[in-house]
């Protein structure tokens, strides 16, 4: 029988990467870090509940950390990137593997978070983008005003615009489906799992999703109902 | 009972397929699937027509032969339940059944509801097996197997390879059928030694082929006649990150898929 | 012609060893010159292609599924006999023959049967290892389960789907070998001839079934392991391509049929449901240790099972043998529940069924328990019938399931033609007039595994080989005669489907050569076969071209095959003026119903030998001697 030659060892993280299960590792390690970067934002943002010297204090605090915060957007951005790739080949692949589709398809077994984890990364991604030109960057800022250093009140200037908490709110619903799903999938993916242990797995994704939701939108919808001024 | 069965005719690859409706006044509700399908076929041949092709062979659940999409599910609406094995009392009098062939790049199309499943032997060729020859085996109580290691490999082994785990995916992809392989022998003392250069070269003629990556949507494991459960792709997984950080000499070489050969 | 079936003087215990010490030896070297082409893909099959390529032959492996893990092997659920006494219970390699000599009611060939008890242990030392995941106790160490009438636990299984699993063993080790090189397999292919050159086999004429495709493999022994007949009746166990055209064909071209006439029923199947039923589905005889079997004692009684109090029930075979009760072998079993049914006790719309009741062992066990043990068989049962059998008893019949008979081989499993090697379920050697549940796995591996690659070499090394190539007059002949018959089949554009036809040819076979056999049936039963015969050839349509995947095709070629087998079998079941084991013809029975054998005059295996078209078939005897085991009225009461 004929066979492919595969070139040995030198290439093997190519061949790690080039195989579908290596990029799915991938994808998931770089979910882990960006699981940890929505965690620690999501605490941060919290701060919102105290007093507004708080927050202002811990933008202060990470406007100044200098290269580390370079390093730690540096990082970010590669996993983005790295995600973003290993999504785009892999679902090009896919279409590809069904050339020719079903006249008539009937989900039975997946997740809505599941099968539309290529709509809820995208739309966060470009929420994203939006949020950093927003309270990041300042070149967008619907509301009237947006003094640098002052996080509090820009936070709560910016949410009283209405359609921004809404569009915030409907992106970091999004965000928790794609965790819901995600933080399950990467269990997979690097192939941790046991029979026990497996079941509890998406209940428990499915929860820590929820929290994250919770706790990202309570500061939105607390601006609107006017708990924080 | 009255159903309409609207069925996907293609007469090969190069050919281009259309559906066409047949509709079928006399459905005895305890028929199966296929037996409705041969009903259709006596008929079309005493009109002078082409039948239907469709696989099929031991109509018990157990070859794997038969399969197709049945309203937009794979083996049809039955839980744990082959085409062949699929009664026509789950469905209702003047229901329109659509019948599609298993549809993936890997599985080329040979006529009507008929695909070339090849690429599934060559990802078994590859290395699913424990490398060992006729003649030289231990006592079988040699090596103990607690019976909870042996109803694991079991549920695994249980898969008939019909190919409905492709069929369901979104993404066409073969991880569960791979990772029932890798799995049923990977957990039993006689496949341990081979391990992981199994997952290594069952992977890399899993990836040679033109299936599709796993998104762990389960999609599969909902239309498996046998319910292999998801898990198995994990421990496909776990093997093959784990072989590929080792340094190895012996680099799996996967065959040409099948792709090449049709 | 004199058969010498070649078994090795001297005990019986030592008749193999001695075997395959005189067996010559093909060089290492020479191996890989020598081809081998293997038919079939099953139990048999998968593992003689697999050890064959181990040892180096070039072998070509041919199956007419998608993939060889498709054989039906992979459909027996039970479990595989071995004569391992891990229970502790008074097994014995001995007892496994004994057992077996005397469930084929003394129809088999001793060093065979002997042999095969012999090297039951090893198949599964090499099963365990291949990674085949048996049922296991806590402790770690293999399961055993009593099983199909044996009083012994020597029954290994693998949940019930044991069939499935070692199949997939062989097939994984067939893989193993096709990796490595040393197999060719050649899938969705049809052998439609033998080629025979200067009295040797030397290759095969295949049909591709995608392309339709003519082929010629030549080589240097031709291993034949097609599988049994059953689907002669239409309605069988048997997967619905299951066929017999490679045995036929080899028949045709000199091969000796052996006992065609014996055939054996399951007596757990499914009743029919309707006249659309294209196969029945069998459930695993192991039913039988839990549940048990009765009718009511009022014929046509109307009510609902569960109404009928305990003391209008019959349990008849519990009645009749007390000793084995339900668990009597399968011909007793099975021809006990026709007798009720047609005594008029059956039960069912068609009346054609007896209630298997589990609700004595639901009380005693649990459902629990009951449902570990036979959980996936009563899923099946309640997804066929839409009954529950955990609330309700199932209704069961026989069907035919395996056919004994099959293509006569001597000891070392060669045909009568030098180079034609016939394995498994294809062949007739090992279990008499009746097979003993649990035993067809045991043979096909056994088969493949153990006895195959010795005899082989064996035969490879004593014979030299002429070089034929396809310009061989032999060759270009088979190739003619086949193309002609595929051309004629697509001719004849009459007005019956070859299924109307099939199920025609099966009902007769079913009536007067099934469970119960008459002269003067047997009789009335060859001028339907050939009446309808002939009609099938002036009148059957088969649409399509040859070119592409024409399934009413290969349907076409393989039921013109079964007319002649069917009447083979008729012939054979008049000639045999005796009952034994799953032949059981009424003129012979005893006084309480029982089969009633003559050894004086019957104790031979019937080989037929084809003589043309137009000639009867010539009957050559190969008498059987026991030695070990003594000729008895069987007894389970």
């Amino acid at each position: 029988m004929s066979t492919t030659e595969v070139t040995p060892h030198l290439t093997e993280p190519i061949t790690f990467w080039q195989s579908t299960n290596g990029k799915k590792v991938v994808m998931a390690v770089t979910g882990v870090m960006m699981f940890g970067f929505v965690v620690g934002h999501m605490l941060g943002n919290l701060q919102m509940f105290e007093a507004p010297e708080h927050i202002n204090a811990y933008g202060h605090f990470l406007h100044n950390l200098g290269e580390l915060l370079w390093i730690e957007r540096g990082v970010l951005l590669l996993a983005i990137a790295l995600h973003i790739i290993a999504t785009i080949q892999l679902a090009l692949r896919s279409k590809a593997a069904r050339p020719v589709g079903y006249s008539r398809r009937q989900a039975i077994n997946s997740s809505y978070a599941s099968r539309t984890m290529y709509w809820s990364g995208p739309i966060v991604l470009a929420f994203i983008i939006f949020h950093l030109l927003q309270f990041t960057a300042g070149y967008i800022h619907p509301q009237a005003t947006f003094v640098q250093g002052d996080v509090y009140q820009n936070v709560v200037s910016g949410f009283q615009v209405w359609w921004v908490s809404v569009w915030y709110i409907f992106a970091m619903c999004l965000l928790g489906l794609h965790l819901s799903h995600g933080l399950w999938s990467m269990f997979q993916s690097v192939g941790l799992a046991h029979p026990r242990l497996s079941p509890y797995l998406l209940n428990a994704a499915r929860a820590v999703a929820l929290v994250i939701v919770l706790g990202y939108i309570s500061i939105p919808i607390s601006v609107l109902l006017g708990f924080i001024k | 009972m009255k159903l309409t069965l609207k069925i996907w005719r293609q007469k090969n690859r190069n050919e281009k397929g259309v559906f066409v409706k047949y509709p079928m006044n006399d459905v005895d509700p305890e028929m199966s699937m296929l037996e409705c399908l041969d009903v259709l076929n006596e008929s079309l041949i005493l009109r002078g027509e082409v039948p239907v092709a469709f696989e099929h062979d031991c109509r018990e659940g157990i070859c794997g032969s038969c399969g197709f999409v049945i309203n937009g599910v794979a083996h049809g609406p039955e839980r744990g339940t082959t085409a062949c094995q699929l009664s026509m009392r789950h469905f209702k009098d003047g229901d329109e059944l659509t019948l599609e062939p298993w549809r993936a790049k890997a599985f080329p199309l040979v006529k009507d509801l008929v695909v070339n499943r090849r690429a599934l032997d060559h990802i078994i060729e590859a290395g699913g097996y424990v490398s060992v020859s006729t003649g030289q085996a231990p006592e079988g109580n040699t090596l103990p197997v607690g019976k909870e290691i042996a109803d694991q490999s079991m549920d695994a082994a249980a898969c008939i390879g019909c190919g409905a785990c492709v069929a369901a995916c979104p993404n066409a992809s073969a991880a569960l059928f791979t990772g029932a392989k890798i799995t049923h022998l990977g957990v039993l003392p006689q496949g341990e030694p081979e391990r992981e250069r199994r997952a290594l070269s069952m992977v890399a003629q899993m990836n040679a082929e033109a299936f599709g990556n796993c998104t762990s949507i389960g999609e599969c494991t909902g239309v498996c006649p046998k319910e292999i459960p998801l898990e198995v792709i994990a421990n496909m997984n776990r093997d093959y990150v784990c072989a590929s950080f080792k340094r190895r000499e012996d680099l799996p070489t996967p065959v040409a898929p099948v792709l090449q050969h049709t | 012609m004199k058969l010498d079936a070649r078994i090795p003087s001297g005990p019986i215990q030592e008749a193999w060893a001695k075997a395959c010490f005189d067996m010559k030896l093909v060089n290492p070297a020479n191996k890989r010159k020598h081809s081998v082409i293997v038919v079939g893909s099953g139990l048999a099959g998968g593992a003689a292609a697999a050890s064959l390529g181990e040892l180096g032959y070039n072998v070509k492996c041919f199956c007419f599924q998608d993939s060889p893990r498709r054989a039906h092997s992979i459909a027996a659920q039970g479990g595989i006999n071995a004569a391992k006494n891990y229970p502790n219970d008074g097994e014995s390699v001995f007892r496994l023959f004994y057992d077996t000599v005397k469930g084929g009611d003394f129809r088999a060939r001793e060093a065979n049967v002997y042999r095969l008890a012999q090297i039951s242990g090893k198949i599964i030392d090499q099963c365990v290892a291949q990674g085949v995941p048996f049922a296991r106790e806590y402790g770690g160490s293999l399961a055993n389960r009593s099983f199909g009438g044996a009083q012994v636990s020597r029954t290994f299984y693998a949940r019930g789907q044991t069939g499935q699993q070692l199949l997939l063993g062989a097939y994984q080790a067939l893989e193993r070998q096709v990796h490595a090189g040393s197999v060719t397999m050649i899938p969705r292919t049809e052998m439609l001839d033998l080629i025979v050159v200067d009295g040797q086999a030397r290759g095969i004429v295949t049909r591709s079934l995608i392309t339709g495709e003519f082929n010629v493999h030549i080589a240097d022994a031709v291993i034949l392991a097609s599988g049994g007949y059953s689907n002669v009746y239409y309605l069988s166990t048997n997967a619905k391509g299951s066929n017999v055209t490679a045995s036929w064909r080899a028949y045709k071209r000199g091969a000796l049929f052996a006992n065609p006439c014996f055939t054996q029923i399951h007596p757990t199947c499914i009743p029919v449901s309707g006249d659309y039923q294209s196969k029945l589905t069998l459930m695993s005889e192991s039913l039988r240790n839990d549940g048990r079997i009765w009718v009511p004692k009022k014929k046509g009684d109307p009510r609902p099972p569960n109404e009928i109090p305990e003391e209008e029930r019959d349990y008849y075979l519990e009645r009749r043998y007390p000793s084995f009760g339900n668990l009597v072998p399968r011909d007793v079993a099975s021809r006990n529940a026709k007798a009720m049914c047609d005594e008029g006790y059956g039960v069912g719309k068609s009346g054609l069924g007896v209630y298997l009741d589990f609700s004595e062992s639901i009380a005693r066990l649990g459902e629990k328990t009951v449902r570990e043990r036979y959980g996936n068989l009563f899923d099946m049962y309640q997804r066929i019938t839409d009954e529950n059998p955990y609330k309700t008893p199932m209704r069961i019949y026989p069907a035919i399931h395996y056919t004994m008979g099959g293509l006569w081989v001597d000891y070392q499993l060669q045909s009568n033609i030098p180079g034609l090697f016939v394995l498994g379920e294809a062949n007739f050697s090992d279990h008499g007039a009746n097979r003993l549940g649990a035993s067809a796995l045991m043979q096909g591996l056994s088969d493949g595994y153990f006895i195959i690659p010795y005899t082989v070499g064996n035969y490879l090394a004593s014979n030299k080989f002429a070089k034929v190539d396809e310009s061989n007059p032999a060759v270009q002949e088979a190739v003619t005669a086949v193309k002609t018959k595929i051309d004629k089949l697509l001719s004849i554009k009459g007005n019956r489907t070859v299924d109307s036809f099939h199920r025609e040819l099966g009902k007769i076979v079913w009536d007067y050569c099934g469970m119960a056999r008459t002269a003067e049936g047997l009789e009335v039963a060859i001028q339907k076969i050939r009446a309808l015969r002939d009609e099938y050839w002036q009148n059957v349509t088969v649409p399509g071209s040859g070119d592409d995947l024409n399934e009413s095709l290969e349907k076409a070629g393989r039921v013109a095959d079964f007319f002649e087998l069917a009447e083979l079998m008729c012939i054979d079941a008049l000639d045999r003026n005796e009952s034994c084991g799953g032949h059981f013809r009424e003129e012979y029975q005893t006084p309480d119903g029982e089969a009633q054998r003559d050894d004086e005059r019957y104790s031979y295996v019937a080989a037929w030998g084809y003589n043309g078209p137009d000639a009867p078939p010539e009957l050559i005897k190969e008498p059987l001697t026991f030695e070990y085991v003594h000729p008895s009225q069987r007894s389970y009461k």
